[in-house]
């Protein structure tokens, strides 16, 4: 007994094996609600499994439909189209209004902190309130412009294809915008003023203060903000079931409503399953773009190879 | 029944439960109480129930006073869980799928045969039931029957109806709600002149896409698929059901492409449309609402069924309810004698009162239940069982059945047709692709 005794203590003195002692219930949450969810989803994909009945092996067949398939090529465009559109215009909206409470401006914190209420209000509720403004029959903004005489009959923002798609857009970018801009904003809040100081006595004209210090030193921020940004989008679900359901003609399906539609609704989980694989690459594509892109110019400013 | 005020109607059915509590071996009931159904209940069995939630609350309200009656015959708990009625199916599935959950779901549509294995063997129930009420509706036996066996009792299904603007009909020129395709499209066209438009969902609606555009298929001749579920979806007749419905479109109110399930009842409620296809809960809304201007439309609101189409039947599709009593339940003698109560005529009369006919009976001698004729505008929906055509129709219903109604490929190619983003050509072959990749299993 004392042995095993001084062995245990031994072991416990042991930096290495108290590191990966400490280490193991991270690990065990991390196997058990990350890896082994996202491994089952990628088996399921390559199964004909549905709900309430185990499924077989059948190899490439679910993905080999889904690429013949116009539906889902359909929602692939609609994916990757709104992604581009949305980051794109969020972050140039979000970078804008960073610079701005950025600012000294009377009311600093009130603003900084109205800023954050799309972001803080679910967004069930707020795709709600978005599914009245873009009502075919009661939308208040084509109720507004009747009444100034400017259109004639109610806008179908809902209705039709691309309107639909941009409807939609504009309702991920009302939501997105305040994360890209506070978490800019606190990146911008990192830059110290001497590099501005210094630009300015060197003659550095206000677009070229931007350019040549904000912008450089932002990179990294940027980096990190538009990869949670693409996938966020990218992996959009609630504001879509809440507007259109994927409607009108499939125009506004994401993989991500699709994949549901198909798994759980239609009871297809292997079909379901593949659809969400087959975002995998694209959101991976998506963040080494920006590690490898992004960053990689960040630290060579850093370290001034340039 | 109807000579009885609600009040003696609690005491028989106290009665008459207190009777199952006792068992069956006592004598002091009548020959009616030993008809009752007969099960034992496990010993300390306690139900949980998940249903869809309710769309009228009268419903709500009943339900739970006659499981509290039955708690009280019998003293087993019931709780009762609801979810929106989209929700229930990936919930049940998933219950079915994992081994656990509500001893007892209601689920909708096809729901039984998504998982028959799973489900308790119900055909006593069933038939007790059907014996004692006038026997079931032929569009039961497709959704709850496997194999010969009963697997789910029927709870009934909401029926849809054609809600109509009377004056506007009038106005349209039409003294009596048209029967008949030429007559409905000549309607249509008359309430657009109107002002008061048609508009029926075509968004993906689960709900109102699916009951509209499956009439229009059917009712032209066109299924899905054939008696031996090959996939038949693109033929002449589902062609001609395109046409038609264009020709329908183009007298819709703007918008209906992006509609879900609640933009017909708000735009009729709003004035806005003169027809729409749609539950008993639009009149509801109008005749319990204390606004003086939907009272009075309440009193313009008329109800009729879907026209008749050349193939000479009637072809419905509405929403049904299968109850479900899962083989996990520790307690499948407790949940089927619940199941056998609240189908009972003391319970289920009074319970389709009070969601003023929201879900039509499965059962045909409920047929004479007054609330179907104490308000004339509620009779269209009590045929709802009688003339509708079950889901995946004409074959089998299954996982392709639901499959593709849950797709939306029916609606995805009215809505593709009529709205001219595809032909009527095209928008078929584009469903029978997608289709036959669902029965190919």
């Amino acid at each position: 007994m004392p042995s095993h005794q001084t062995a245990l203590s031994r072991a416990l003195d042991n930096r290495t094996f108290l590191g990966l002692l400490f280490m193991l219930p991270a690990a065990a949450i991390l196997l058990m609600f990350l890896t082994y969810p996202l491994g089952l989803g990628t088996w399921l994909g390559f199964t004909d499994t549905k709900i309430g009945r185990s499924g077989i092996w059948i190899g490439l067949e679910n993905y080999e439909f889904l690429w013949g398939d116009a539906v889902t090529r359909l929602a692939l465009f609609n994916t990757l189209f709104y992604t581009f559109v949305a980051s794109v215009i969020k972050f140039a909206l979000g970078l804008w209004l960073a610079l701005l409470l950025n600012k000294h401006l009377p009311f600093k914190a009130f603003f900084r902190a109205v800023v954050l209420l799309p972001f803080i209000v679910p967004t069930a509720l707020s795709a709600l309130a978005f599914w009245w403004i873009y009502d075919a029959q009661f939308s208040v903004i084509s109720w507004v412009l009747m009444r100034m005489g400017i259109i004639h009959q109610y806008i179908d923002f809902l209705g039709e294809p691309w309107l639909a798609r941009f409807s939609t857009i504009a309702a991920n970018i009302w939501r997105g915008v305040p994360f890209v801009a506070i978490t800019l904003l606190a990146g911008l809040q990192t830059i110290s003023p001497s590099y501005y100081e210094a630009a300015s006595l060197d003659g550095a004209s206000p677009w070229q203060q931007f350019r040549h210090v904000t912008l450089p030193m932002l990179t990294p921020i940027i980096a990190v903000v538009m990869t949670f940004s693409v996938l966020f989008t990218f992996t959009d679900f609630q504001l879509i079931y809440v507007l259109t359901r994927g409607g009108p003609l499939n125009a506004t399906h994401l993989m991500a409503t699709l994949s549901f539609q198909r798994a759980i609704s239609g009871g297809n989980l292997g079909e379901g399953a593949a659809i969400a694989t087959a975002m995998v690459p694209f959101l991976l594509a998506a963040i080494l773009i920006s590690y490898y892109g992004l960053q990689r110019r960040a630290w060579q400013q850093g370290s001034g190879d340039k | 029944m109807s000579r009885f005020k609600r009040r003696d109607f609690l005491k028989v059915t106290a009665g008459v439960a207190a009777g199952t509590a006792l068992g069956s071996g006592s004598a002091l009931f009548s020959a009616e109480a030993a008809a009752q159904y007969k099960v034992t209940p496990e010993k300390g069995a306690k139900l949980r129930l998940l249903r869809w939630k309710r769309f009228v609350q009268g419903d709500e309200d009943m339900w739970a006073e006659n499981t509290k009656k039955f708690t009280q015959a019998t003293g087993i708990d019931v709780r009762i869980d609801a979810e929106g009625w989209e929700d229930v199916r990936p919930k049940a599935a998933v219950a079915a799928n994992i081994g656990s959950g509500p001893d007892i779901i209601i689920g909708t549509f096809e729901d039984a045969h998504q998982y028959p294995e799973k489900l308790v063997d119900v055909t006593d129930v069933c038939n007790y039931l059907g014996g004692k009420y006038g026997g079931w509706y032929d569009v039961c036996k497709s959704y709850c029957t496997y194999n010969g066996k009963w697997i789910a009792v029927p709870m009934g299904c909401a029926g849809n109806a054609l809600v109509y603007r009377i004056s506007a009909m009038k106005a349209a020129g039409f003294v009596a709600f048209p029967k008949d395709l030429p007559g409905f499209l000549k309607l249509c066209q008359g309430l657009k002149a109107k002002g008061l438009p048609p508009g029926f969902a075509l968004g993906n609606a689960t709900g109102d896409g699916n009951t509209w555009t499956h009439w229009l298929v059917w009712s032209h001749g066109g299924k899905m698929v054939d008696e031996k579920n090959n996939v038949v979806i693109n033929s002449p007749e589902t062609i001609a059901a395109l046409e038609y419905g264009k020709q329908m479109y183009e007298t819709f109110v703007p918008g209906t492409l992006s509609w879900l399930d609640p933009n017909n009842n708000k735009a009729f409620l709003d004035g806005q449309i003169g027809v729409t296809l749609n539950g008993i809960s639009i009149y509801y809304a109008a005749k319990t609402s204390q606004d003086p201007k939907l009272k009075e439309m309440a009193a313009d609101i008329g109800h009729a069924n879907l026209p008749v189409g050349p193939i000479g039947k009637t072809t419905e599709l509405n929403l049904f309810f299968p109850m479900m009593v899962f083989k996990y339940s520790k307690y499948p003698n407790a949940a089927k004698a619940y199941l056998a109560f609240m189908m009972e005529k003391e319970q289920y009369e009074p319970w389709q009162q009070a969601s003023i006919g929201y879900v039509t009976q499965p059962l045909k001698a409920y047929e004479s239940n007054p609330i179907w004729t104490s308000d004339p505008k509620h009779t269209p929906y009590r045929e709802a069982m009688k003339i509708m055509l079950p889901n995946g129709y004409a074959g089998e219903m299954g996982y392709a059945s639901a499959a593709t109604m849950a797709d939306f490929i029916i609606v995805n190619m009215v809505a593709e047709a009529v709205s001219g983003s595809k032909s009527p050509k095209e928008a078929a072959e584009r469903a029978q692709k997608r289709a036959e990749r669902y029965y190919k299993v």
